[in-house]
């Protein structure tokens, strides 16, 4: 309970801007300028991104970031060549049932873990915890060859089921789960809730910020997730973005403003929706960062 | 016959069914892949002919493979460059954007916004970048003020650090708010004892934001380290005409993993390679984790 307030305090603490004002002086001026022109440096890739993006072929290699004749025309392109809004549906699809499955199976796992006193629970646990130590590269030659066998190669199923469960996110959700008192799950027993409806109706509402913070990280590693992708996919319908992005390989002949427009399309989602939940999703790389 | 289950029996029977599927998922995509790669890496097998056993014959051929020891010497390149500066980055930046009050949360966004960003996308935009005139970004620039053109991805020497600097970038803004994070968790009381004792601004930096910041910087050397022995996104996309070009000067293990089981399907070798990779990612992170805590 205590932990958890802590880390909900800091990262709250992150986002208000109270202390005390005291009038700037030059020092602060400097040190506030300096950081703006670095945030500024920061954001420049995206912006020149955004900005080819939207430029004509002739004004491309133009150092000028703001396009003379802004036009929509890339993007037009783009999709209506069909590839990029295939990649984009499979991205979607691929991202949003993984994120699905880690918010079911992790936080299951991890309630089970957390309030449930069973013979091997320890076992169980530390198995789980020790394949964070694996590193993916190491399994992707088996998980090929079990592809290969089962017919998984080149579909949806086969992009998707080395993630389908974290150990990361059942670690973070075990941890979540610790500050749900047991009250609450006693009180629900009594009331004649069964262990399922416990977990849905009582404890799950009561960590909902970790559920969050976990669904957006899973969903943004599997959005821009490469490796995996590239090795199981073949055909070109079954590309995730990141792998269609990557097969226009020879930098010879590429079309740099219709690459800009792909890229754009491969990470404004993400972008928008971090603009938009900005402070919930600060908070929530705070609260996984600090327990995962 | 559940109904006559004591309350203790009913909850095992419940934590298992819980739990019967993940338990599923768990040996067969972890821990039997896990135990398969090690076995693959004593076979020989080029994945169409058959399996058979090598021994340690792959491991003997690693250890004389002189592409194998320039990859490994580039993999420790990407951590020793990328892990020190990255870490330096972050935390000068968390440490004076904590410190200012004035459009704070904007600031901030404009630091974590690369964090949001698709390693691929990204990569092709620096791409961009690093072409040379009349392509390139940079070099535009530099020929703009008559400076001559710069190599950047065609060297030998510059492609490396080059192909880092977009991965140093996007992992800049987690870091900051994790150490702001940490920065917030110093109790206040501290700074305020020093400010009566009339201690200097550098002198609490060293003595009492540093030494209380330690869990902080553990956890971001070990998480960084992690993500820079692991590189892969960024070097084959900056370079895919070549992977790992130019003359191998880029490839880190994780690339050279792959071309070794997708492009020649020498799966045996490949999945010796992985298990070095294995144990390098578990004797850094144990080392960094006793030597940082240690001290």
């Amino acid at each position: 309970m205590a932990a958890t307030d802590e880390i909900r305090a800091t990262s709250d603490s992150l986002l208000t801007t109270e202390g005390p004002r005291r009038p700037a002086n030059a020092g602060q001026l400097t040190r506030w300028t300096l950081l703006f022109l670095g945030g500024v440096l920061m954001v420049m890739p995206i912006a020149y991104m955004i900005s080819t993006s939207l430029k004509w072929p002739h004004e491309v290699y133009n150092l000028k970031l703001i396009p003379e004749e802004p036009t929509i025309e890339n993007y037009t392109y783009v999709l209506e060549d069909g590839r990029f809004y295939w990649w984009f549906v499979n991205s979607l699809i691929i991202a949003t049932i993984t994120t699905l499955s880690n918010v079911f199976f992790d936080s299951l796992v991890g309630y089970t873990l957390c309030k449930f006193r069973f013979p091997g629970r320890y076992i169980v646990f530390i198995a789980i915890l020790s394949t964070l130590m694996i590193p993916t590269e190491m399994l992707v030659i088996p998980w090929y060859l079990m592809s290969q066998q089962f017919g998984w190669l080149d579909t949806y199923w086969g992009i998707m089921f080395p993630g389908l469960m974290t150990a990361f996110g059942t670690f973070l959700m075990k941890q979540f789960f610790e500050t749900v008192p047991d009250d609450f799950i006693e009180a629900a027993r009594i009331d004649g809730l069964n262990e399922l409806q416990i977990w849905w109706t009582v404890a799950m509402p009561l960590v909902r910020p970790a559920l969050a913070a976990l669904a957006i990280f899973v969903f943004l590693g599997n959005w821009t997730a490469f490796i995996w992708p590239l090795i199981v996919t073949n055909s070109v319908e079954m590309y995730t973005l990141p792998v269609g992005l990557s097969s226009f390989g020879d930098e010879a002949d590429v079309a740099w403003e219709l690459i800009m427009t792909g890229a754009a399309i491969s990470t404004l989602p993400t972008l928008v929706v971090f603009l938009i939940f900005q402070r919930f999703i600060i908070r929530g790389v705070v609260m996984a960062g600090l327990k995962g | 016959m559940y109904r006559n289950l004591t309350i203790r029996q009913k909850q095992i029977v419940w934590a298992w069914a819980f739990l019967a599927l993940p338990v599923l998922f768990y040996c067969v995509i972890r821990f039997y892949p896990t135990g398969n790669a090690i076995v693959i890496s004593f076979q020989d097998w080029n994945l169409l002919g058959d399996r058979t056993w090598a021994g340690l014959e792959n491991y003997r051929k690693l250890a004389a493979d002189p592409v194998f020891w320039q990859v490994f010497r580039n993999t420790f390149v990407y951590l020793l460059l990328g892990t020190p500066v990255s870490l330096v980055i972050s935390f000068v930046i968390a440490y004076h954007l904590d410190k200012t009050r004035f459009m704070h949360g904007f600031l901030r966004m404009l630091y974590f916004l690369p964090f949001m960003t698709s390693a691929v996308a990204m990569a092709w935009v620096w791409r961009w970048f690093y072409q040379p005139v009349p392509i390139g970004l940079f070099n535009n620039a530099l020929a703009s003020v008559g400076v001559p053109q710069f190599p950047f991805l065609r060297s030998t020497t510059w492609a490396l650090p080059s192909i880092l600097a977009p991965a140093v970038w996007a992992g800049l803004g987690f870091q900051i708010i994790i150490f702001m994070a940490g920065l917030r968790a110093i109790p206040r009381s501290y700074y305020e004892a020093a400010r009566i004792d009339g201690v200097s601004t550098w002198t609490v930096l060293w003595e009492i934001t540093l030494p209380l910041l330690k869990p902080t910087i553990v956890f971001i050397v070990v998480f960084s380290s992690i993500g820079f022995l692991r590189i892969f996104d960024h070097v084959f996309n900056m370079t895919s005409q070549n992977p790992g070009g130019p003359l191998n000067s880029t490839k880190p293990l994780v690339l050279m993993i792959y071309q070794t089981a997708f492009s020649s399907f020498d799966m045996g070798y490949a999945a010796a390679q992985t298990v070095v990779l294995f144990l390098v990612l578990l004797v850094v992170s144990l080392l960094q984790l006793r030597i940082l805590r240690d001290r």
